[in-house]
């Protein structure tokens, strides 16, 4: 079966990204493919790289991170929600002058037409949060 | 792109207090370039979105609520309220804003968007969904 993910809620503060982690990776290993993950309100806060926990907690940027790269995840943080939140990649730093960026590894921004888009290419859209 | 889905945008949280009732919002507009069988559903705190008169001055917060009058526009027009959430929080219908559509079909008729429903007829109507997106 062919997933799409949501993910809408920060890391730590909420459980989502660690249940939405665990569910893609359960998938994966169950020969399911996850075509996309799309993080949406605090959710694009998964994708800073600027994240230092402590070293006994999960790193969850770096899971995620990870996990892209071991099973070619497409993991998308939104643009308008990554504006109103600080996250920016290269582009996003040029457009709007900003003195540096802070996204992660394995991901990238673009817009809310990838979740739409996710949910019409994939058998399953799976949103995690409140 | 060649399929239509039915896609049901489910709304159940007050429209201030969270932002996400206005960047639900912002996916339906932009969703509604994609030609899916969009729907709307409103539960819970999340009927307070369509309340009439909002008025966010005080809290010095973005009133969002004109743009659901735009929904018509964007040939959106199965908005969904469900009954039970109105009556335990003392509305009806009337206290909602008057959201319409003009039926190309019918020389741009213009017709109610909105649909108070039960439980039960939402639970029916969801059943039928492709993509359900929570907010």
């Amino acid at each position: 079966m062919k997933f799409g993910i949501q993910v809408n809620e920060g890391p730590y503060t909420h459980e989502a990204s660690v249940t939405a982690i665990n569910f893609v990776k359960s998938a994966v290993a169950k020969g399911h493919e996850v075509f996309r993950v799309f993080f949406y309100h605090d959710g694009v806060n998964n994708g800073t790289r600027y994240a230092t926990p402590p070293q006994d907690d999960i790193n969850i940027q770096q899971t995620w991170s990870n996990l892209a790269k071991e099973h070619n995840i497409d993991l998308v943080i939104c643009v308008a929600a990554a504006q109103r939140r600080g996250l920016a990649d290269d582009g996003e730093q040029e457009r709007n002058k900003l003195d540096g960026n802070n996204i992660m590894d394995g991901f990238r921004i673009s817009g809310l037409g990838q979740l739409i888009e996710a949910g019409i290419e994939c058998d399953r859209l799976v949103v995690f949060g409140d | 792109m060649s399929n239509v889905k039915k896609f049901m945008y489910i709304n159940n949280k007050a429209p201030y207090g969270t932002i996400y009732a206005w960047e639900s919002l912002e996916v339906v507009l932009i969703g509604a370039a994609f030609d899916q069988d969009v729907s709307l559903m409103f539960t819970g705190d999340g009927v307070y979105q369509l309340m009439k008169g909002q008025d966010t001055k005080e809290v010095g917060i973005k009133n969002f609520s004109p743009t659901y009058a735009a929904l018509g526009d964007y040939d959106i027009n199965k908005i969904y309220v469900e009954k039970e959430s109105l009556d335990a929080r003392g509305l009806t219908v009337d206290d909602l804003m008057h959201l319409v559509w003009e039926d190309e079909d019918e020389d741009w008729a213009e017709k109610d968007s909105i649909r108070v429903v039960t439980s039960a007829e939402l639970a029916e109507i969801l059943d039928q969904q492709d993509v359900v997106l929570s907010f």
